[in-house]
C-alpha cells in the first residue's frame, strides 16, 4: 500500500510515494535523491529542532530564545517544552550559552540564540 | 542642528546592514534611529529557525541572525538610539523625532527609510461581527509570546494560511493552546510546504482552503467565529457556515510596508508594492532619501533584505559622492505573470554591470521561462521549476544586455515541452 510523504528538503515540495515490496522501501515521485533519504527517516525515526523561549530574569524582556543543539525526536516535542518551562536563567546571557545541558537524557543541549546584558 | 551623513530609520535588519556597509566603505557619521527598546527588528520575535541559509549559509533563528548583525554594530562603534521615534521626514532631509528625553530635530546628507511593515487588520479585510476581544494580527500574538512571555488564548482559531499564522498555530500549540484549525481564501497555501508539514502535519491541526471567517461572535471576549466556503471567485457560498467555539482569533492576512513617513512627505509610492518608488540606486522620488527592506517591499527571506540593504548603500554612496545628474529613465515594466518587479525603473548613469530585479508571479506555475525583454524584444531567458505568488524571486543579468534602450519588462511563459 503506498503512503504519501511530502518532503521539505526544497521548496519544490515533491508528494513522495513509498511502498514496502520485499521488506525493501520503494519510492516514487520524488524528484532527487534527497527525497528518499527525507522520507526515510520521517518514516522511521521523525525529528525536528526544538525552538521555544525560556524565563530570563533582570534583563530588558524576560522571555530568551532558545534553540535546541540537535534533532529531537518528534513525539518528544511536547514533553522537552515541558520542561523547559521550568528553567529561568539569570542575564547577562550570551548567544549560543548552554541554558540547559542533556534535556531529558536525549544528549542535546539548549543554546540561547540571543544575547541580553543585565538591565535594572 | 546637528547634521549627520546618513539617518537610518529603523534599526531591524535591513537598517542595521545599512548601517554596517556604510561604515565599512568609510561613511563616519552614522546615526541608527530604532523605536523599540533593542536592536534587531521583527527578527526578535520570530524566534523559529530557517534564517540565514543564503547569508551565512547556516540555519539560524531569526534573535540570531539579528544578533550577528547587532555584535558587528556595537563592534564597529556605529551610533543609535533606542526607544526613539521619527515623526517626520522632508525633502530638506530634516529628521524629527521624539522620546523619553523629547523631541529633536536633525539634518541628514541622506536619509535610508528601514522602517519595515505592519500587518493588515481585522478593519482592513471588514471582518463583520462584533467587537470584542481576543481578535489579533498573528504578529501580536507572537510578541506578546516571544518577548514578554503572555499566552494570548487557550482556543485558537488562525485566518490565512502565510507563514506567520502557520509559525503561530505550532507555537500555540507547544505552549498549551489548542488550534482548531487554519483557513485560508485561497485554494492553496501561501506558505512554505515545510511549514505546512512541520506546523500543520505534525499536530494535525486542519487547514481548511477556500474557506474564510465570516462573522465573530462574542459580547466582551470572542466566543465563536463563523466559517463559511468560498467559491473559485472567493465569493461566499450559501450554507456552508459552520461555528466554532474559539477564544481566541490571529489573524494572518498580510504585511504591509510601513510607510506613514514616506506619505508624509510625499514620497511617490507604487500601487503594486506599497511601498516607495525607486530606481536601482534604491533612491525615492526625494533626492537623498532611500528604501530598503519590508518599507519598499514585502520580503519572504531576510537574506535578500540584507542584500537589497547592501545594494541601498551603494546608492546612497554615489549620491553623497557625485550627487544626482539628469537621466533617462528605464522603465521597468511587469508583464504577463508578473505582479511587480522592484526597482521600478532603472538609471542608466548610475548602473553597475550585474543588476538584480526582484519580483513576484501572479499564480503558482512549474517549468515556466521568466523572459527579460528590451523595447519589447526578448534578450535573456530564466528557467524556473517552481514559481509562486508567496515566494519572492529575482532574475540577475549583465546590463550590457540592456544597453540604449527606454523600457525593460519582465514577464512570465509556460516552457514548451519537446
Amino acid at each position: 500500500m503506498k503512503q504519501e510523504v511530502i518532503c521539505i528538503v526544497c521548496p519544490k515540495g515533491c508528494h513522495v510515494l513509498v511502498e514496502e515490496i520485499n521488506n525493501e522501501l520503494v519510492f516514487t515521485n520524488n524528484s532527487c535523491a534527497r527525497g528518499p533519504i527525507y522520507v526515510r527517516k520521517e518514516l522511521t525515526n521523525p525529528t525536528r529542532i526544538l525552538t521555544t523561549t525560556v524565563r530570563i530574569n533582570n534583563a530588558l524582556v524576560n522571555q530568551l530564545p532558545v534553540v535546541s543543539s540537535g534533532d529531537i525526536p518528534k513525539n518528544m516535542i511536547i514533553k522537552c517544552v515541558k520542561a523547559l518551562k521550568e528553567v529561568e536563567v539569570e542575564a547577562p546571557i550570551k548567544v549560543k550559552d548552554v541554558v540547559y545541558k542533556d534535556l531529558l537524557g536525549l544528549g542535546i543541549d539548549i543554546l540561547a540564540t540571543k544575547s541580553l546584558e543585565k538591565s535594572m | 542642528m546637528t547634521e549627520y551623513d546618513i539617518v537610518i530609520i529603523g534599526g531591524g535588519p535591513a537598517g542595521l546592514k545599512a548601517a554596517i556597509e556604510a561604515k565599512d566603505h568609510g561613511i563616519e557619521n552614522i546615526l541608527i534611529i530604532e523605536r523599540e527598546n533593542q536592536l534587531g527588528g521583527i527578527l526578535l520575535q520570530c524566534i523559529h529557525n530557517g534564517f540565514g541559509i543564503h547569508e551565512f549559509k547556516e540555519e539560524l533563528t531569526g534573535p540570531e541572525f539579528a544578533q550577528k548583525l547587532v555584535d558587528i554594530v556595537e563592534e564597529k562603534k556605529i551610533a543609535y538610539l533606542l526607544e526613539t521615534t521619527v515623526t517626520s521626514i522632508n525633502e530638506n532631509k530634516e529628521v524629527e523625532y521624539i522620546s523619553s528625553r523629547g523631541y529633536n530635530k536633525i539634518k541628514a546628507r541622506a536619509i535610508i527609510l528601514a522602517t519595515g511593515s505592519r500587518e493588515r487588520t481585522r478593519g482592513a479585510i471588514s471582518i463583520p461581527g462584533s467587537r470584542p476581544t481576543g481578535v489579533l494580527s498573528a504578529g501580536s500574538a507572537q510578541k506578546y509570546l516571544n518577548m514578554d512571555g503572555y499566552l494570548v488564548g487557550k482556543k485558537v482559531f488562525i485566518l490565512g494560511s502565510g507563514d506567520i499564522g502557520l509559525i503561530m498555530a505550532r507555537r500555540m500549540t507547544l505552549e498549551g493552546a489548542t488550534v482548531l484549525g487554519v483557513a485560508e481564501i485561497l485554494p492553496y497555501s501561501n506558505g512554505l510546504t515545510r511549514n505546512i508539514v512541520q506546523c500543520l502535519h505534525d499536530f494535525n491541526i486542519p487547514l481548511h482552503l477556500s474557506h474564510t471567517v465570516t462573522n465573530i461572535i462574542g459580547k466582551d471576549r470572542i466566543a465563536a467565529i463563523e466559517l463559511s466556503r468560498v467559491d473559485e471567485n472567493l465569493v461566499v457560498v450559501p450554507n456552508s457556515q459552520t461555528i466554532i467555539e474559539v477564544d481566541t482569533l490571529l489573524l494572518s492576512v498580510g504585511l504591509i510596508p510601513d510607510n506613514s513617513l514616506s506619505e508624509y512627505a510625499n514620497i511617490q509610492l507604487s500601487k503594486l508594492t506599497k511601498g516607495a518608488i525607486v530606481g536601482n540606486d534604491m533612491q525615492t522620488s526625494i533626492a537623498g532619501i532611500f528604501a530598503c527592506g519590508n518599507v519598499l517591499h514585502i520580503h519572504d527571506l531576510v537574506d535578500y533584505v540584507v542584500n537589497e540593504a547592501k545594494n541601498c548603500i551603494s546608492g546612497v554612496i554615489a549620491y553623497l559622492n557625485n550627487g544626482n545628474k539628469p537621466f533617462e529613465k528605464i522603465n521597468v515594466i511587469n508583464n504577463s505573470g508578473i505582479g511587480y518587479v522592484v526597482p521600478h525603473f532603472l538609471n542608466p548613469l548610475k548602473l553597475k554591470n550585474k543588476q538584480r530585479l526582484y519580483f513576484r508571479v501572479t499564480r503558482v506555475e512549474q517549468n515556466v521561462r521568466v523572459r527579460l525583454a528590451k523595447d519589447g524584444v526578448v534578450v535573456k531567458q530564466f528557467f524556473k521549476s517552481h514559481v509562486i505568488p508567496a515566494e519572492m524571486d529575482y532574475i540577475e543579468f549583465d546590463t550590457s544586455l540592456i544597453a540604449d534602450c527606454s523600457n525593460i519588462s519582465v514577464d512570465m511563459v509556460k516552457e514548451v515541452k519537446k
